[in-house]
């Protein structure tokens, strides 16, 4: 963890966020991380609006906003003239899950595929929450957001969440990863790791979002750590495209994250959606085949 | 000394004379040459640069605004949809402030798609925020880009700049050229000197989102800026014209308007066809002149009133059209001119590539005499 001075935190309190934001709590490991030595380059949306009303900042190291969709060529900009400048900081972005899983796709592709020495942090809550929770590219299947809501026909959000650490894996990034604000050390040892691998790499951080989602603002922490403990959330490093790690769990059935969460309600009210239920646990089983984080019996957990 | 090349070649030359850090760019028909040569100049270590082959358009601008935003002077080149592609980034890094100078080979918008020149993409962005100068030649474009660095990085302004100039009519077209050498452009221009940067050293915040208490005062600003890149032009003109002896600094020229009845007014390489045709008529005893606008913004209103003010009617040559209330100069130009007395009249022209010339010009002339203006001129009835 890089030094920070005693009793100063990079990323200041009395920012606007919600009381229990899980991207406020990414915001704030993500500078204990990075240190002073960082650039920072925000996407349009939740953290840029909430950390950077004018004339107030709550980031105490460089940090700029353009567009919505253009962070990872505005940081590719940043990188090659701090090459040309012979400049030491480090360079991220710093972006949630629309801007990096819908629009923000061609100019993500092109900073990875060209090879800059950037890396990319994606808060991912799994909606654009700054618009009032429509539904993007990294929504779970089966929620229910305000775009992709459930009725009488309608079971919520029927597509499945898009595999962006598997895309920038397949750019031949060196180094992609999933965290989650659950695990703060785990988060901030990949983040330590990216910005010292050279060439572009991918951090995704599960950010659950009390407002969006529908839970109570003391419980984000309790649903990060359901998401991995039932297998639908997977904290794992991808090296050279190779899965290194995953964690292990004990894995539980999923309704028991899905029920806490006012997105998934319309699955158990007014009747149980067997059906639906079961995709979703086998989504999670999917993923437990996939990275294989169930802990067998008389095997320790990791 | 006097070399002939390409009107791509003389802007690429000149470009790297600038000593831009930083270069973005991304192929489209006809800004194509520069942006080759530019990478071909990197390849040679010509150029000290680090040159980001983009994947689109948009991205070339993005990476522009966060090159320049860390401290780095920088360039881009583009035309037509691919600076409609960049207009979101247009409008965010004139409010950002950032002096960034990109030539536009000017190019018609689709659809239908069309290769060919006319001047609908620039003037499309006319409330961005961006500089437009609009050069007549390849001596004139290549001499507008060294002033535009000086005028956008000076930092009473820290605004942004087009450099436009006729696709293909220019940019493809073989001209002579002075090329100052390298050491006469340090002279003129000095090395970059960011206002602000984003440096670990002195942690800022850019591009914060205002609130309605806050978001006019930034618009007022940027206005303020444009007014004063006026005299900014005009004393980056004029020492231009002391070191190299070629005076830009008059932000719209006339060309035999001293004893003219009627004016022709224009921007671009038009100007060109416009003064030959001029100087026929001339010979035929027609007093006719031309106002040739340098600096479409900002707009130089009280210049062209003051310019114009011995003729009685003038004629306004658009190669652009604002779709439901005519090209864009001509209404300029008319508020400009607004209680002067003077009749102005529009004449859409030479959209899409389509020729123009001197009796083209000689033609527009007679009917603003005759009264008769506000018209696409040129049209093929036959096709409509």
């Amino acid at each position: 963890m890089a030094e920070v001075e005693e009793g100063c935190e990079l990323f200041s309190a009395g920012h606007r966020a919600c009381g229990g934001c899980g991207p406020a709590l990414a915001a704030r490991l993500l500078l204990k991380a990075t240190g002073k030595n960082a650039i920072l380059v925000a996407s349009t949306g939740c953290m840029e609006v909430f950390s950077t009303p004018y004339p107030e900042t709550a980031w105490g190291v460089p940090w700029i906003h353009s567009l919505f969709e253009n962070a990872a060529a505005v940081a590719s900009g940043i990188e090659a003239s701090l090459k040309r400048q012979g400049r030491s900081e480090k360079v991220l972005c710093v972006c949630g899950d629309g801007a990096t899983f819908d629009i923000g796709v061609l100019c993500i592709s092109g900073a990875f595929e060209r090879g800059h020495d950037i890396t990319y942090i994606c808060y991912d809550n799994e909606a654009y929450m700054n618009t009032g929770i429509q539904r993007s590219g990294a929504t779970p299947y089966g929620a229910s957001t305000t775009t992709s809501p459930a009725g009488k026909c309608s079971l919520g959000n029927l597509h499945k969440k898009k595999d962006m650490p598997a895309i920038l894996a397949a750019h031949g990034a060196p180094y992609v990863a999933t965290a989650s604000i659950a695990y703060p050390n785990d988060f901030v040892k990949k983040v330590e790791r990216a910005i010292n691998t050279p060439g572009p790499c991918y951090i995704q951080v599960h950010t659950p979002c009390c407002t969006g989602w529908g839970f109570e603002a003391g419980e984000t922490l309790n649903m990060a750590k359901l998401a991995i403990e039932t297998g639908l959330w997977v904290n794992y490093e991808l090296v050279d495209g190779v899965v290194e790690k995953a964690k292990k769990v004990r894995r539980k059935p999923v309704e028991e994250y899905l029920e806490k969460q006012k997105r998934f309600r319309h699955l158990f009210k007014p009747a149980r959606q067997d059906d639906m239920i079961a995709s979703i646990q086998a989504v999670a089983d999917a993923n437990a085949e996939r990275f294989g984080i169930d802990i067998k019996r008389k095997e320790s957990s990791e | 000394m006097l070399e002939f090349m390409e009107g791509s070649h003389a802007v690429a030359e000149i470009v790297k004379r600038c000593r831009p850090q930083v270069i973005a760019a991304y192929p489209i028909t006809p800004q194509t040459h520069i942006v080759e040569d530019l990478a071909q100049m990197v390849a040679n270590c010509e150029i000290d640069a680090e040159y980001i082959t983009v994947e689109s358009e948009f991205s070339a601008l993005s990476a522009c605004l966060g090159a320049s935003a860390a401290g780095s002077r920088v360039y881009s080149a583009t035309t037509s949809q691919g600076l409609a592609l960049m207009f979101e980034v247009c409008f965010n890094a004139a409010g950002m402030r950032q002096p960034i100078v990109m030539t536009i080979a000017n190019r018609s918008l689709g659809a239908p798609l069309s290769i060919w020149n006319d001047q609908q993409d620039s003037i499309s962005l006319r409330d961005s925020g961006w500089l437009q100068f609009y050069a007549e030649d390849n001596q004139e474009t290549a001499d507008l880009h060294m002033i535009a660095y000086k005028v956008c990085e000076d930092h009473d302004i820290l605004l942004p700049a087009f450099v436009c100039f006729d696709g293909f009519i220019l940019t493809h077209t073989f001209e002579p050229v002075a090329l100052p050498t390298q050491e006469e452009v340090d002279a003129y221009l000095p090395a970059f000197n960011p206002y602000q940067r984003l440096d670990a050293a002195n942690p800022l915040s850019l591009g914060m989102y205002a609130t309605p208490e806050y978001y006019m005062e930034f618009r007022y600003e940027v206005d303020r800026a444009m007014q004063r890149a006026k005299q900014a032009f005009v004393k980056a003109g004029r020492e231009f014209g002391e070191q190299f002896d070629r005076d830009y600094s008059a932000l719209v020229e006339g060309y035999r308007l001293e004893d003219a009845d009627t004016a022709l007014v224009a921007m671009g390489s038009i100007c060109g066809t416009a003064k030959d045709a001029i100087d026929e008529m001339r010979e035929h005893g027609r007093k006719v002149g031309l106002l040739k606008i340098r600096t479409y913004r900002p707009f130089p209103a009280p210049e062209i009133a003051d310019a114009l003010k011995g003729v009685s009617t003038v004629a306004v040559l658009d190669k652009n059209i604002s779709l439901g209330n005519g090209g864009a100069v001509g209404t300029e130009v008319k508020a400009a001119l607004y209680g002067s007395g003077i009749s102005v009249y529009d004449y859409i022209i030479a959209l899409g590539g389509r020729d123009v010339r001197k009796r083209d010009i000689a033609a527009v002339v007679d009917l603003a005499e005759k009264g008769k203006g506000d018209i696409f001129y040129g049209l093929r009835t036959e096709v409509l």
